[in-house]
């Protein structure tokens, strides 16, 4: 049995390997027997409704707006701004925790979320300093998500460019 | 040749050293569970006055090792020894705590199976004559673990109903090898606990990467050092009034008793005598989902509630096993595994 370079092992172990992953599926099977199910079926409905009248308010606000007078790109800069502030506050105020768990995607899915995996990691490592603490830290949730997000956008990007160029 | 060893794991503790102090300190959420009567210290604030959650996890263990020293009726300066432990990385609340005291100082880290770890350890330093008091103690903190091992506090997610609730606890007791005059005098007399054997446990690793089922992959670490213990020891469950396990939560626990009794121990009297520390501190609807975890869920219930009962005579042979998942915050991105552990000590009342 010999280790290479990657850690994997190769020869005689592979069998084994797949032996140990067998026994490891079967015991997760086994514990899923004692483990209750998440309510799957209530947190979506929670969900949609929730997430539902999150874009119902800002749409409301958003027709306010262009009834007033500002522009249909503006007042959608505006009312994106105005729910991103919202989620900082009860983030800031300790109730989006609370809000989450209870509407979870609801509210994580819109734009508020984003906004709370902001400022949640802000407040937490404010003790560590502004820099070095807040600094590096507050795009330790959103980060990942922001360089994935980024990155699909210019492949899909560079391929609807192709496809109208050739 | 090893002398006091029994068996393949099992040590015995020959010149029985005693617990002589005892102390447990719980958070807000803890002093609201079931055994809030049984806690000594119970924080209204889990900050403790302190400026970071760090500190104040420090404070709670320095808290916990003081008063257990002064209830020992040793001073400071008697203790030969001091073994504690936490969840943080470079036990960072056990160390800073230990700054400020003039003790001879060991860190452990065992994950949540600290302090059945600290106690095993201490109990074979003061029989084996190394020291005459020796201090074992064990803390953790929702807000330190959270903050290391999971989200920030503020992040709004929904936790899985196999996630189990970091304990903000912290226990410490005082191992001696002679009882101190002032005990003697409590009013109504109160019996003495010696530590009898200990087992210590394998790593256990089941396969399980889910580290939102902690209880799960713990619970095979716990049968196996429990069978190991009967096994070394030839004794049966019923030997003992309660056999409690540290922090495997509702699933572990329902887990750990089916996987006993597929082993052939009698479910009846497992049911019976069987318990969990995860499943005693808090209530269901204190919204803790499968339980509490941390390494002071179990260190708070054997110093809050078990040894005082044992104490007052209601419970005479107990068996201890704290449970410890030992991943890292980096293992399970690496697609590894979570290693299981438990450690058991054997307790009896004289």
């Amino acid at each position: 049995m010999s280790t290479n370079r990657n850690g994997k092992t190769s020869g005689g172990s592979g069998a084994k390997t797949i032996q140990k992953k067998e026994v490891a599926k079967a015991y997760e099977k086994y514990a899923e027997k004692f483990t209750p199910k998440p309510t799957y079926l209530k947190n979506c409905i929670i969900a949609f409704i929730v997430g539902g009248l999150i874009c119902m308010a800002a749409l409301y606000v958003k027709n306010r707006l262009t009834a007033g007078g500002i522009g249909e790109e503006d007042a959608g800069t505006f009312v994106t701004m105005m729910l991103v502030c919202t989620a900082q506050l009860l983030t800031g105020f300790g109730w989006f925790d609370t809000i989450g768990k209870v509407c979870g995607a609801g509210v994580i899915v819109p734009i508020t979320g984003f906004a709370n995996s902001m400022v949640a990691p802000a407040i937490e490592y404010k003790k560590e300093g502004i820099v070095l603490g807040v600094g590096s830290k507050l795009f330790s949730l959103a980060g990942p998500v922001l360089a994935c997000g980024i990155s699909a956008a210019t492949v899909v990007g560079i391929i609807y460019w192709a496809m109208y160029k050739f | 040749m090893a002398q006091n060893k029994i068996g393949r794991q099992t040590i015995k503790f020959v010149n029985r050293p005693m617990i002589t102090g005892m102390c447990s300190v719980v958070g807000k959420k803890e002093s609201q569970g079931p055994l809030k009567d049984w806690f000594d210290v119970k924080l209204d604030d889990d900050t403790y006055g302190e400026k970071t959650w760090e500190k104040s996890e420090s404070k709670m263990l320095k808290e916990a090792v003081m008063t257990a020293i002064k209830h020992s009726g040793t001073r400071e300066d008697e203790i030969d020894v001091m073994l504690t432990g936490d969840l943080l990385n470079q036990l960072m609340s056990s160390a800073f705590m230990a700054r400020d005291l003039h003790i001879p100082f060991i860190g452990l880290y065992g994950a949540c199976s600290t302090m059945s770890q600290a106690m095993l350890l201490a109990g074979m330093i003061v029989d084996g004559g190394f020291a005459s008091n020796a201090v074992a103690g064990a803390s953790s903190h929702f807000c330190t673990a959270e903050r290391q091992f999971r989200m920030p506090l503020e992040h709004g997610n929904q936790r899985p109903p196999s996630a189990q609730w970091t304990a903000t606890a912290a226990g410490a007791v005082v191992i001696s090898d002679e009882k101190k005059e002032e005990s003697d005098k409590l009013v109504p007399p109160q019996k003495t606990i010696c530590l009898t054997e200990g087992t210590i446990g394998k790593i256990i690793d089941t396969g399980m990467k889910d580290a939102n089922q902690m209880g799960a992959a713990m619970a095979p670490a716990a049968v196996d050092t429990l069978l190991n213990h009967f096994e070394d020891m030839g004794r049966s469950p019923d030997y003992y009034d309660i056999i409690l396990t540290g922090d495997l939560g509702c699933i572990g626990k329902d887990i750990a008793i089916d996987l006993m009794s597929d082993a052939g121990l009698n479910r009846k009297v497992l049911t019976n005598i069987y318990d969990d520390c995860g499943t005693m501190i808090y209530e269901k609807e204190q919204d803790v989902h499968s339980g509490g975890s941390g390494c002071g869920c179990s260190a708070s219930v054997y110093t809050g509630w078990l040894f005082k009962r044992m104490k007052r005579g209601e419970i005479n042979r107990a068996l201890v096993l704290s449970t410890g998942a030992l991943l890292s915050t980096i293992s399970p991105f690496q697609g590894e595994s979570i290693p299981g552990i438990a450690h058991a000590v054997a307790f009896e009342t004289i």
